[in-house]
């Protein structure tokens, strides 16, 4: 049991042991590199990839993290996703001077109050959901599912309500748009930011669930919630702050994936949420690790299949459940009793 | 007699019998009450959802499954149909091999799913079927020398079914008994044979024992029962009935693509049918079926004339624009979910115990 974990956060020796998943990425990367015929080409995919796990893994790690603690799986998670996405186009839009402009400090500027307003807003949205769709349903897994789709139904006529049902474009600002090269490499810049963002995500999720009192109380009631319970933590609550956190990172993975697909519709996210499953599947339900981990291989598996055999690309996703679920049956990293 | 035929599971509610025996009238008549090319596709339309959401009524309804693989069953069904004319002409020969492949695929399909995924919980179950259904819709849709892509397939049904076919010369009763009157028939009877059909499985010590895996698992289990096995051939029995109601479905429309038979639209259209209608009730599938279909068809021009009226006030504009019909069938399957579960026939039921 967890008893190491509550005498001296240092020693976590059945998480730590486990390196073997970590290897994955760069090993999956290193057997891609002869594939791909030239250097420049792996490296313009590999960022690719990258790029597309690290959004992944933004709008995922709420869901893993919700599921974990208390058994509840979102399906209108996708609803959050086409918040911030949508959100960010107002954003954008209301301030398109800022956004066409020259200058590199005004186009960061516009970026990150998109980023702030979707997630704020989706977690407010968040607070509101779960008091509405998913409180009365707790420890009901039949009525969740259907209830959370209710709610997917209703968030995404409530965005066509406000938005219109058409696809918006969301173009990058200027100083977004362009490839850096690294010799014969070219990268595209927004690829490389949201590299860096989702680097950063990770390392602040890592950091609050590994360093600090808030995360010790979640990473113990995703490994054994009665007893938490039992010690007099307030689970409820905590869920609570989890849940409205998870849905402003979907807010945020949201403004990512719009701007990575420079546009917005009203199914983006639901389309999304298929491919979100699938990545705390493979990275085992609960953990944050492994929904790291998954987000990554789901993203370069994409992007060298779509380069090297286009037509398998469409199932690529599949094909790495069923490899990761026959090796591991609960996922990479299998949390608590599952 | 009555009682037979429905397998000892009457309505049990004097309005619900009413309302069933209005629907049941009203799609048997179909033709010669309501004429027009637009109502006889609503009546067809009905029928192919009564057997498609029955079918997944007996899921989740009566097992306590839910798969959203269940368009996808629908979806080969209806291909099978299609792609079999389209290689053999329009023969009854193909109409029957395009039925019977479908069905071996689904039956294959169903049993290799349960058998792999329903040892696991609910919830893994609803997004493993989630994932697999939209594999296949890629792959229907990327398969485009078989299936016609996203395209989808439009051909000729046998000639008895086709509007040049007549039956008598003189039209009767104001409507021409031809070929497209056949069809309607033929998709009407298929639907009552099939909807009767489940509802004596459920009523059968089967569906006893389906009940009572839903209740309650564990006990099931240890009164004796082995559950995967009863789980697996609810599964592969909820697949084979939709595979025949996608038959239906093509051979009504004479096309299919991924729009009208896979989508994940479909998917949610059979989820607020039966929850709305009632889930573990069949005759919710009835009553949830014609509502829906109905609004789907009608409300529109309802809610056009109230956004018109509402135009002067912005939001409620929007609320009620007819596009929007969704939203409200949204919020009526979460209301339904948290006050009345067993939907429109359970409510009814439970009033009708209430005056006794």
């Amino acid at each position: 049991m967890s008893s190491s974990a509550t005498t001296s956060p240092d020693a976590l020796p059945e998480i730590r042991a486990d390196r073997i998943p970590l290897l994955l990425v760069p090993a999956l990367a290193l057997l891609a590199m002869p594939l791909t015929g030239s250097f420049s080409t792996w490296v313009t995919l590999t960022f690719a990839g990258l790029a597309m796990g690290m959004i992944i893994f933004i709008m995922a790690s709420g869901l893993t993290l919700v599921f974990g603690l208390m058994d509840v799986l979102n399906f209108g998670h996708g609803v959050f996703i086409t918040l911030g996405a949508f959100l960010a186009v107002s954003v954008l839009g209301s301030l398109a001077g800022w956004t066409v402009s020259e200058r590199m400090l005004l186009n960061v500027l516009v970026v990150l109050a998109a980023m702030v307003v979707a997630m704020v807003v989706a977690g407010a949205v968040g607070l509101g959901y779960e008091r509405v769709i998913i409180r009365p349903v707790y420890g009901q897994p039949l009525k969740q599912i259907l209830i959370t789709m209710g709610g997917m139904i209703v968030g995404e006529e409530l965005i066509k309500v406000i938005w219109g049902p058409q696809a918006i474009p969301l173009p990058l600002p200027t100083a977004f748009r362009g490839s850096v090269l690294f010799g014969e490499a070219a990268v595209e810049r927004y690829r490389l930011i949201a590299v860096v963002i989702g680097l950063a995500i990770f390392a602040a999720l890592f950091w609050v669930l590994s360093r600090t009192k808030v995360g010790l109380l979640i990473r113990a009631g995703v490994h054994d919630r009665e007893m938490v319970e039992s010690l007099g933590y307030r689970i409820r609550r905590l869920f609570v702050g989890v849940f409205v956190a998870g849905s402003a990172l979907a807010g945020l993975g949201g403004v990512m994936w719009g701007l990575y697909q420079q546009g917005v519709t009203p199914q983006m996210g639901s389309q999304v949420n298929v491919l979100l499953f699938i990545v705390i599947i493979v990275g085992g339900m609960g953990s944050v690790g492994g929904c790291f981990i998954g987000a990554l291989l789901v993203g370069l598996v994409a992007n060298y299949t779509g380069f090297l055999v286009p037509k398998v690309a469409l199932f690529s996703n599949i094909l790495l459940l069923v490899v990761v679920l026959l090796w591991r049956p609960a996922g990479l990293y299998s949390v608590g009793k599952r | 007699m009555l009682k037979r035929v429905l397998s000892g599971d009457l309505p049990r509610s004097r309005v619900l019998a009413t309302v069933l025996i209005v629907i049941v009238v009203a799609l048997a008549l179909a033709p010669f009450a309501f004429p027009g090319a637009k109502a006889l596709n609503v009546a067809a339309k009905i029928c192919v959802f009564i057997v498609l959401v029955a079918s997944f009524d007996l899921l989740l309804g009566y097992t306590g499954i839910i798969s959203f693989a269940h368009t996808m069953f629908f979806g080969i069904g209806a291909y099978g149909v299609a792609i079999a004319i389209t290689r053999m002409g329009p023969t009854w020969a193909a109409v029957a091999a395009g039925v019977a492949v479908a069905l071996l695929l689904s039956f294959a399909l169903s049993l290799v799913i349960g058998l792999f995924s329903l040892r696991v919980k609910a919830l893994f179950y609803a997004m493993i079927t989630l994932a697999v259904a939209s594999a296949f819709q890629t792959l229907a849709s990327q398969l485009s020398d078989l299936t016609g892509g996203e395209d989808g397939l439009s051909f000729k049904v046998p000639e008895v079914l086709t509007p040049g076919f007549s039956l008598v010369e003189r039209p009767f009763l104001g409507v021409s008994l031809n070929g497209k009157l056949l069809s309607y028939y033929l998709v009407f009877a298929a639907t009552v044979v099939l909807f009767l059909v489940m509802l004596r499985i459920v009523n059968s010590p089967f569906g006893r024992v389906l009940q009572a895996i839903r209740e309650n698992e564990f006990r099931a289990e240890a009164l004796g029962y082995r559950t995967v096995a009863y789980r697996t051939a609810s599964n592969v029995l909820s697949a084979s009935f939709a595979t025949l109601s996608g038959a239906l479905l093509a051979i009504w429309l004479r096309y299919n693509g991924p729009d009208t038979s896979l989508s994940f639209e479909i998917m949610i259209d059979i989820l607020l049918i039966v929850v709305i209608g009632g889930m573990g009730t069949m005759y919710g599938a009835v009553v949830g079926s014609a509502m829906f279909i109905v609004a789907q068809n009608y409300l529109q021009d309802l809610m056009k004339l109230a956004s018109n009226a509402a135009s002067g006030v912005p939001v409620l504009r929007d609320l009620l624009h007819p596009d929007r019909w969704l939203l409200w069938l949204g919020v009526l399957f979460i209301l339904s979910v948290y006050r009345f579960p067993f939907g429109i026939v359970g409510k009814l039921r439970v009033r009708a115990l209430a005056k006794r």
